[in-house]
């Protein structure tokens, strides 16, 4: 069972980057008035941000890495350590924390790879990341997350198209003497993988002319073969018995409740989704934030989206003890617990 | 388990459309006032919050009446409650 403890690392910063480009999801002509509006009330979201068809997701992280590293006042060759955490690489190949390493100017002995996640990339990322840096004794490191979902859905499917929004984000991690204890459980199921994917463009089907055909799967769902697909229905079931089921074991691991957490932190996957998760777990309304409704399910990028969107006064003023749960693509589900220490957040950035 | 009529009261109550009593367990729910695939995952949240038990895809697609959803929760419901776990 992956359920364990790291020891001296504090989050030094986090950083948040989208779009600038703003859609509203009333303006999705392709479904009725009637329906824009019971699809805004029931995901929540109200608009995204889309990026343009030259930025992709490590442009988005640049930003938000460049300010944070300069907020922290970090030395860059003081940096070993890089991970990139996306399902929306810059190419095939090579990796895109290397391209990274290079442009951010880290020197050539930090160590940089990528991990292909999605919705739970970012606790899986920081538990890649909190671990190398305990066991390595390595001093600073940069966990770089995030998607451009936007170009991958089909502009006629509304089961993804008015769901998702694009973003990238950066969290400074440091090794320290004073730092409480961070818990993870990460869990997945691969025997589930197609309940979200695209079916082509990598080694299974690598692509041809009919990678690109629009097929017409239901009323209002039109795309191809290269285009995202989510079966909503599974997704829902999947996140409101899983995730409830994880955290409750993460309290039983760590002997906590929920009234041991100022802020539960979700992945923005969609509001009546994360509203049946927190009502089973018992979290008031006032300690679950949501940015949701201004950015829309931002895959990787959506927990550390939150905190930066929703709990940065907070963050600022005290020490806080954080919950944050990703769940979807893989399926893979994981769940992180940290405490703020003087942890630096940046307002959401835009380019 | 509620009996069916209950069940339709309650369902009616997380339709802010549909006037009461206009559902009957003959009613096909596909037609209901306002239907859709969202009106479906609130369905299936308000199944899992008020019964403990989970609608799969494959069941509301096996689904045509309002009463034929009732037996589905109520034979999951009746699994559940027998099984060991």
């Amino acid at each position: 069972m992956a359920s364990f403890s790291i020891q001296g690392i504090n989050i030094a910063g986090i950083a948040a980057t989208v779009p600038k480009t703003v859609e509203h999801n009333m303006d999705y002509t392709y479904i009725s008035e009637k329906e824009r509006k019971s699809l805004i009330k029931v995901t929540g979201v109200e608009q995204r941000r889309v990026a343009s068809a030259q930025t992709t997701t490590s442009d988005l992280c640049f930003e938000a890495a460049t300010k944070l590293i300069d907020e922290l006042n970090w030395k860059k060759e003081d940096i070993s350590i890089l991970i990139f955490v996306s399902q929306s690489s810059d190419y095939f190949l090579p990796a895109t924390a290397v391209i990274l390493q290079g442009r951010l100017g880290l020197p050539t002995h930090c160590m940089a790879f990528d991990i292909a996640l999605g919705c739970s990339g970012y606790v899986y990322g920081l538990s890649v990341i909190t671990g190398l840096m305990h066991s390595a004794g390595i001093k600073k490191g940069l966990l770089l997350v995030g998607d451009v979902s936007s170009v991958i859905c089909s502009k006629t499917d509304k089961s993804t198209y008015p769901l998702f929004g694009d973003a990238g984000t950066a969290t400074a991690v440091e090794l320290t003497d004073d730092a409480k204890p961070i818990h993870f459980n990460l869990n997945n199921d691969g025997n589930k993988y197609n309940t979200i994917i695209v079916q082509h463009g990598r080694g299974r089907n690598r692509g041809s002319p009919d990678s690109f055909r629009m097929e017409k799967i239901a009323e209002g769902i039109e795309r191809s073969k290269l285009n995202i697909e989510l079966n909503g229905i599974e997704v829902f079931n999947f996140s409101i018995n899983e995730v409830p089921e994880m955290v409750n074991e993460l309290f039983r691991d760590t002997q906590t409740t929920s009234n041991d957490y100022d802020y539960l932190v979700l992945h923005q996957a969609n509001r009546l989704i994360n509203e049946t998760i927190r009502k089973k777990l018992g979290f008031d309304a006032a300690k679950v934030p949501y940015s949701i409704s201004k950015y829309g399910n931002t895959s990787s990028a959506s927990i550390p989206l939150t905190i930066a969107s929703e709990l940065r006064e907070q963050i600022s003023k005290n020490k806080l003890r954080l919950l944050c749960a990703g769940f979807g693509v893989g399926l893979s589900w994981g769940a992180v617990s940290f405490t703020t220490n003087k942890t630096v957040i940046l307002p959401v950035l835009e380019i | 388990m509620d009996t069916i009529a209950i069940f339709i009261e309650k369902i009616e109550g997380e339709f802010e459309e549909v006037p009461k009593g206009t559902i009957k367990p003959t009613t096909d729910y596909r037609s209901i006032e306002g239907w859709s695939s969202m009106q479906a995952l609130i369905v299936i949240a308000w199944v899992d919050s008020e019964y403990g038990v989970t609608l799969n895809g494959e069941d509301l697609q096996k689904a045509v009446t309002i009463g034929d959803l009732y037996e589905i929760v109520k034979a999951h419901k009746t699994t559940k409650e027998q099984s060991p776990l």
